[in-house]
């Protein structure tokens, strides 16, 4: 593909993600904010997809834009009566959720800015080092160095609680 | 490129809608395991791992969080975190 166009569409993703997400957080009403949440993880997974992780950005789309957001989706009209708006919080806290906006990114570009990155050498944005479906599926099951069988089966564990935990909670008393 | 890390910061500014700024703010995070990946280690998959395992953590939080919160909203009526100082009625 052509690096200027991918580049251009890049930023555009980028600056999609970003107006999407402030969007989220500030709509008053729930199910929208559900709906641009969707939005930025679609976005993602086009990210992803820039980056050239197929696999993550298959997982992305089916995990978080197949399931999470339904759930939300589900949770919002279970709990929400008609016509429900959100209410703001006093205005104190908005000052000092801005403070630690303000803070939390001056750090980050500091040290953006301080640390100078060892960059691989290779195609950066515009490459296409497509992953092998096989390496991935031997890395993710494998027991050596680099590879992650036990975090894989521990996660089946904690999924398994998860499941357990749910029913738990909402169970009819 | 690291408008990412940003992003997951300013999206914390929201106190209401908790858990859809949390789930922004785990994204931002993925991502940025994903990118640090791909333009500092392209030959290792350590970042897309830990992606892929922070997706599915993700999506098990999310479930509890609303089971939680829907048996909270049967209990108490509406999930305002202003009227769930109490665990127990």
């Amino acid at each position: 593909m052509d690096p200027i166009i991918n580049l251009i569409l890049f930023f555009c993703v980028g600056i999609a993600m970003l107006l999407l997400s402030v969007l989220a957080i500030t709509t008053r009403s729930l199910l929208r904010a559900a709906i641009y949440l969707l939005l930025v993880l679609i976005c993602t997974a086009g990210l992803y997809l820039f980056l050239n992780f197929h696999f993550l950005a298959a997982v992305q789309l089916s995990v978080y834009a197949g399931g999470v957001v339904i759930l939300f989706v589900f949770a919002i009209f279970l709990t929400t009566n008609k016509g429900e708006m959100l209410l703001g919080h006093s205005f104190q806290r908005y000052v000092y959720g801005a403070l630690a906006v303000i803070l939390g990114v001056a750090v980050t570009v500091f040290a953006w800015m301080k640390h100078r990155f060892l960059y691989a050498p290779g195609p950066g944005l515009t490459g296409d080092w497509e992953i092998n479906m096989k390496v991935i599926g031997q890395t993710l099951l494998g027991t050596g160095k680099h590879q992650y069988l036990l975090p894989f089966e521990i996660l089946s564990v904690l999924l398994l609680a998860c499941i357990i935990g749910g029913i738990l909670i909402a169970r009819k008393k | 490129m690291f408008f990412v890390g940003i992003f997951g910061f300013v999206t914390r500014k929201n106190m209401i809608a908790i858990l859809i700024s949390l789930e922004l703010v785990l994204n931002a995070v993925e991502i940025n395991f994903a990118v640090f990946n791909r333009y500092l280690h392209p030959q290792h998959l350590d970042g897309m791992f830990f992606t892929l395992f922070g997706i599915a953590i993700t999506a098990a939080e999310t479930a509890v969080a609303l089971a939680i919160i829907i048996n909270a909203y049967r209990t108490v009526g509406n999930i305002d975190i202003k009227n769930l100082s109490k665990m127990k009625e």
